[in-house]
């Protein structure tokens, strides 16, 4: 999932203290904010859009493309059945701690009704210089900048690490989709690499992992496919086995969910893993990623010259 | 969270699933009461909230009363997977006619629940799922709809199930998915579930474990478990805990706190990449980003450390926002091991004027610049004193 700057957001939470101050923040950076929602609250105006009581109110006077949740994580499936039956095609869902059960209720509805799930525990997506829906700093010059590499990262804090490393190395990124840290998602590492791959403005992929589920996994069989460069780090990979780390999904649970099993998988693919963050705008050199001019000629067969780590 | 078996019974028994007659017993005495109340030859099981109890001695059979007792006394004594073994329970031995294996668990493939079955159960299924995956069923659910007698029906069909047998078979896979939903476990296993020769369907084991994200909704569920039963925790993590922080403890020098899981478990690996060793994970992401100063203490409570290293990297969590809560927590603790900050995304600029201000200390503009000097001054230091740590195991 993408959303571009002719899209049209709304924002459910919006009257709570995080849902404003980030209503405003996601409105400098581009995005079209047009409405808000909070059940009761109807009527009022926040961050300079009027609030209504359901997602349908607010469809009925607005066009819709898209709605980020600021809600409670026992409110979230509510909020989000609420998107979902309203007919709102891109769904992506903040809260962390929902029940998962409830996410996967929510993800079937939304599959009935041809709706796409961003999250939940996701920070969001970034495209930098259109919009930026979620909590991600958008706004930030030295982290985010239009460019031509695609990021997927499952953390937000480890995202802006990334995004700052490629600006620091001269890149700018065509986009940035956080996936999220839970252990069911509506969004996959898969799902947001496909994206970024038919995604004309995206030459070069960089792909952040952590230890624990097989997403990483999966996600290679597709990258072997690709002609993009795909640089990827794996997070996690010297913490002790066994560990929870905070992030349900980074648990490390037998030999498809570790470090090395995503390196391997991941190298086998033909993507260049690298060992630190800093090491990111190297790989792509190497791989074959050209900073500058989004448009520029992207040497998609360098990959196979170029042997990773 | 884990549930204990005996806990994970009364779900299951509450769910309309036979499960054995049995008693929970914390002495030998206790044991030897509840086996001649049974009558019968019993299975004694320490209750410890690790798999493959049955391959590590923690399961033990017994044809007396005194016997019970016997075995009993023994696995009270042991420790099974680094889980002290407090109870154990002694259960009336089934008249097994047939193994058979069942679960329901939240799969992110499907992005639904999964419902496992084989007519291969008992303690080797792993290896029988690895040799031979076809005779492990894979029935993905609709959690819109739930899992019928219908539905059931087909996933037991086609398998080598005697005839007679499969009605009570779905009968109880729609009943395990119903204690599944009803408890918000992530994962509802039962194996062996067993046909007995009489033709019942009861389960001997019980391995539930609740969606963390559900606890708060699952009171009576979570107020029943026992404390013992959860993660073995050190002192500090300990601590961590009560304040909402999760730390775990590792056998490093450099002392590191950064926001959300994944920056910090890169932390670790660039001082790993470096040279170093981190002495804890400690994150204070997400809505715990306020929380930096009781965190920062903690990080300093390690004797251990020998430098510190600050790394924020601001999407929802303000820089700035944690950046006051460490610098009143140095200013406060004034600790005399060197501090390292790098700090980036939301909140910086004021995050890093705070920093310089206050503290004096130089934010690094890169992440492994701030990561090298930390190592390298842990490295200068006094050599640590040795106390090793007692590590938070999970699975």
């Amino acid at each position: 999932m993408l959303v571009r700057s002719g899209e049209s957001v709304i924002v459910q939470g919006i009257t709570g203290r995080q849902g404003s101050y980030w209503s405003q923040r996601m409105a400098e950076c581009g995005t079209r904010v047009v409405a808000g929602v909070s059940p009761g609250k109807g009527g009022r105006e926040v961050a300079g859009v009027r609030v209504y009581d359901s997602v349908a109110e607010a469809a009925a006077r607005h066009q819709v493309d898209a709605t980020v949740l600021f809600v409670p994580p026992m409110a979230a499936r509510e909020a989000a059945l609420d998107a979902v039956s309203a007919g709102v095609r891109k769904v992506v869902f903040l809260a962390e701690h929902v029940p998962a059960q409830d996410v996967m209720e929510v993800l079937a509805r939304a599959r009935e009704s041809g709706a796409q799930v961003l999250g939940p525990n996701t920070a969001g997506l970034v495209v930098p210089g259109e919009t930026s829906v979620g909590i991600m700093p958008g706004f930030a010059p030295n982290i985010f900048r239009p460019g031509n590499v695609g990021v997927v990262s499952r953390s937000g804090s480890l995202g802006t690490l990334v995004c700052l490393n490629l600006v620091t190395a001269g890149f700018g990124q065509s986009a940035f989709v956080g996936i999220g840290g839970d252990p069911i998602l509506g969004t996959t590492t898969l799902d947001a690499v496909r994206t970024l791959d038919a995604d004309e403005r995206t030459h070069a992929v960089v792909l952040v992992g952590e230890i624990g589920g097989v997403m990483e996994e999966e996600a290679a069989a597709y990258v072997a496919t690709m002609t993009k460069p795909v640089v990827a780090y794996i997070a996690g990979r010297t913490a002790p086995p066994g560990k929870r780390m905070g992030h349900a999904g980074a648990i490390v649970t037998d030999g498809r969910g570790s470090g090395e099993s995503k390196v391997a998988a991941l190298t086998e693919a033909g993507a260049t893993v690298v060992d630190v963050p800093s090491q990111i705008g190297d790989a792509l050199r190497a791989a074959g990623a050209q900073a500058g001019e989004p448009d520029a000629a992207v040497r998609s067969s360098v990959r196979e010259a170029s042997p990773s780590r | 969270m884990k549930l204990l078996e005996h806990h994970g019974k009364q779900l299951l028994e509450r769910g309309g699933l036979r499960v054995p007659v049995s008693g929970v017993a914390s002495s030998a005495e206790e044991a030897r009461d509840v086996a001649s109340r049974i009558g019968s030859r019993v299975v004694v099981k320490a209750q410890v909230p690790t798999g493959k109890r049955g391959k590590s001695g923690a399961v033990l059979f017994a044809d007396s009363a005194d016997e019970a007792a016997e075995v009993a006394e023994r696995l009270l004594a042991l420790s099974v997977d680094g889980y002290p073994v407090h109870e154990v329970l002694v259960e009336e031995c089934a008249d097994i006619e047939r193994e058979l294996y069942a679960a329901v668990l939240n799969d992110p493939v499907s992005k639904g629940p999964l419902v496992l079955f084989s007519t291969s159960g008992g303690m080797d299924i792993e290896e029988v799922n690895r040799a031979t995956p076809e005779l492990v069923r894979r029935h993905p659910v609709d959690i819109t709809r739930g899992l019928d007698a219908e539905e059931a029906l087909e996933v037991v069909a086609g398998t080598d199930l005697p005839d007679a047998a499969r009605g009570a078979v779905a009968d109880a896979l729609v009943r395990l998915y119903g204690v599944y939903r009803d408890s918000d476990a992530d994962l509802a296993e039962v194996n062996p579930l067993v046909l007995t020769r009489a033709g019942d369907v009861v389960a001997l084991d019980a391995k539930i474990s609740i969606d963390p994200g559900s606890e708060p909704r699952q009171e009576a569920v979570v107020a029943a478990a026992p404390e013992s039963a959860q993660e073995q925790l050190t002192e500090l993590e300990r601590r961590g805990r009560e304040l909402g922080l999760q730390l775990i403890e590792l056998d490093g020098d450099v002392g590191v706190l950064a926001n959300g899981a994944g920056l910090t478990m890169t932390t670790l690996d660039v001082v790993h990449h470096y040279g170093g060793r981190a002495a804890n994970f400690l994150e204070i992401g997400g809505d715990a980003y306020t929380k930096a100063t009781p965190a920062l203490s903690l990080v300093l409570d390690n004797p251990r450390v020998k430098s510190l290293l600050v790394n924020f990297c601001g999407a929802f969590a303000r820089t700035d926002v944690m950046a006051e809560g460490v610098v009143a927590a140095l200013e406060e603790l004034r600790p005399d091991v060197p501090v390292f900050f790098t700090i980036h995304g939301t909140g910086e600029e004021e995050a890093v004027r705070l920093v310089r201000e206050r503290l004096g200390v130089e934010p690094y503009d890169l992440m492994d610049d701030a990561v090298r000097a930390a190592v390298a001054a842990a490295a200068s230091a006094a050599p640590a004193p040795s106390t090793a740590p007692v590590s938070a195991e999970v699975r």
